[in-house]
């Protein structure tokens, strides 16, 4: 599509020769191709092999599907999808409601608005670990502002330690989680936002169209592509999200925030199964490729409904 | 187009205000805890102000830590040596992506991006062993490589698109007249591509540094090597975590990156946004 410019003479034959060097195109990718392979391909089918192995600090031996059944035999592990997948879709909703938001109160004619724009990026530049070490401590029950502020106003009685207890510490690795995320997703937004022509805004002003109307008929169809690959990468993101409970829970308190990157981070690397943590590993590969799938499906689906209306 | 009612502009500023809290608090929260003395943070009920706040913690970190000077100039050299590394390769497989058909376009480039999957939480025990058969690990080199390497799919995808807003004209008019390829590249291409090569730039080092973790707890036990995100829970020992510290201290390990940020913010903002939604 890049190559459509003038119809000249010069320019054809530019096209031609192009095309036709595929040695100086391919010269050009093997670099990061083979960069990737290294660090990302070989380390996947290493994992593959392991997850048919016991290996672990002492050696390691085929054992065929044995991995395989254990998993799937393990009565804690379906709990630990599910609350994966919910830490996933919560996260994400709530990422992309907020960040919808976010870029819709950036985006309006306000004073400061270049400020506020600079403002709500720093949870994304600031190293993840250091943004956590905040939130662990705003998460203090007994001198934490959210604890303080709540005891003045009387809604909780005395100290309340946010991560101590199973659902309020998820709850809380969420909102910590949605921290991070929300800034980027606000800006990708609010680009899109930007990119809206203005005639269309001026033709349904003229029109008498209120605001309210205006943002639902052109700016929700017009950033919904973005809305729709941001909600993906937002998705696979979450979904691997390591540092957030990490820094705050560790995965617990008694599992109650154990996703399945920290249980196979656990399994793999703190009790050096390492064969059976490989295959752990490969049930988070194996759900995200699933889930963008279908998600990539469904989306098809959608958008060839629309086309024929 | 449709002034804003005094109604408008005022729940406009107070969903702005809830909204920016939300986003700065734990920063206030930090700076503030920053201020107190040890013996103040663990009174209760929560105060916001008092009178024994002062700035001795930032005084006070160099000696606790005696490395975390050090641990601040990792970061930043961690976080440049990716970049650098990350762009080396993103570069020419941009231009390729941006210029060229060929045959296996778009399956490579679904599998480049198809790397965003992997998160290196996933990979780390092959990753481990691939490191330590290149005898890398304990070095910086265990912790940019791989750090890079997860770095590559969105460059690429971020630059590509700038790449194809450059018009064609201009590289057609230097191979009439006889340039190689590579000097078209290197003389017509990188140049005309230096706002974008900034934003990719300044995307990659914003990730490289914020990513610094989890490689650096799991391949570098040296610490002369260590990152500030990992290197500052130093401040938290086993029987007890000098808060006012560690808050003193992530307040200026973010120093660098905010100042990066500022200086370069309206590159990044406009450029970030515009190269990647209309590419």
């Amino acid at each position: 599509m890049t190559m459509i410019s003038k119809n000249s003479n010069s320019s054809s034959k530019w096209r031609e020769i192009l095309r036709s060097r595929t040695l100086f195109v391919w010269l050009l990718i093997t670099p990061a191709a083979l960069f990737m392979f290294l660090i990302v391909g070989w380390p996947l089918l290493e994992t593959i092999r392991l997850s048919f192995t016991n290996a672990g600090l002492g050696g390691e031996q085929y054992i065929g599907w044995e991995n395989y059944e254990k998993l799937l035999n393990n009565r804690k592990y379906p709990a630990i999808v599910g609350r994966t997948f919910y830490w996933m879709f919560l996260s994400v909703l709530l990422k992309m409601v907020i960040g919808t938001a976010g870029a819709l109160l950036l985006n309006a004619k306000i004073r400061g608005k270049a400020t506020f724009r600079v403002m709500v990026m720093p949870p994304w530049i600031v190293p993840m670990a250091i943004g956590c070490i905040g939130w662990l401590w705003l998460y203090n029950g007994h001198f934490g502002i959210l604890a303080g502020v709540l005891m003045r106003l009387g809604i909780i009685d005395g100290p309340f330690e946010f991560l101590a207890y199973k659902s309020s510490a998820f709850y809380s690795a969420v909102v910590t989680d949605v921290w991070i995320g929300t800034p980027m997703i606000a800006i990708f937004i609010l680009a899109a936002m930007q990119s809206v022509p203005d005639d269309l805004y001026e033709a349904a002003y003229v029109d008498g169209a209120s605001r309210w109307y205006r943002f639902r008929r052109i700016t929700i169809p017009q950033i919904m592509p973005v809305i729709v690959t941001m909600s993906l990468l937002s998705a696979i993101w979450t979904f691997n999200s390591f540092e957030v409970i990490w820094i705050l829970t560790e995965g617990g308190p008694r599992g109650a925030t154990t996703t399945m990157i920290i249980d196979t981070y656990k399994m793999a690397i703190a009790n050096y199964k390492f064969g059976y943590g490989a295959t752990r590993a490969l049930m988070v590969v194996l759900s995200l490729a699933v889930f963008s799938l279908l998600y990539l499906i469904l989306l098809n689906k959608v958008n060839e409904r629309y086309k024929t209306k | 187009m449709g002034k804003y009612t005094l109604l408008q502009k005022t729940g406009l500023y107070l969903a702005m205000t809830v909204f920016m809290t939300f986003i700065l608090l734990p920063f206030l929260e930090m700076f503030m805890a920053s201020l107190r003395p040890l013996e103040h943070l663990f009174r209760s009920p929560y105060q916001f102000w008092s009178n024994d706040m002062s700035f001795q913690a930032y005084f006070d970190i160099w000696n606790t830590v005696p490395m975390l000077a050090r641990y601040i100039f990792n970061s930043v050299f961690l976080a440049s040596v990716t970049t650098a590394l990350c762009l080396s390769f993103v570069i020419p497989a941009a231009y390729a992506y941006a210029r060229f058909h060929f045959k296996g376009k778009s399956v490579t480039l679904g599998l480049f991006l198809a790397v965003n999957m992997f998160a290196g939480a996933v990979l780390l025990i092959p990753l481990y062993k691939l490191l330590r058969s290149m005898g890398l690990l304990n070095t910086y080199a265990a912790m940019f490589v791989p750090g890079a390497a997860f770095l590559v799919p969105t460059g690429i995808w971020l630059l590509k698109s700038y790449l194809e807003k450059i018009p064609i004209e201009l590289e057609e008019s230097a191979w009439i007249d006889g340039a190689s390829r590579i000097y078209i590249l290197r003389k017509v291409v990188i140049p005309l591509a230096v706002p974008g090569l900034i934003v990719v730039g300044v995307a990659t080092f914003i990730g490289a540094y914020a990513q610094q973790f989890l490689f650096a707890i799991t391949f570098n036990q040296k610490r002369e090597f260590m990152p500030l995100p990992a290197g500052i829970f130093e401040f938290v020992g086993y029987q007890s975590v000098i808060w006012n510290q560690l808050m003193a201290a992530s307040i200026v390990g973010i120093i660098p990156v905010l100042l990066i940020f500022l200086f370069l913010q309206r590159y990044l903002v406009e450029g970030l946004t515009k190269g990647a939604l209309k590419g």
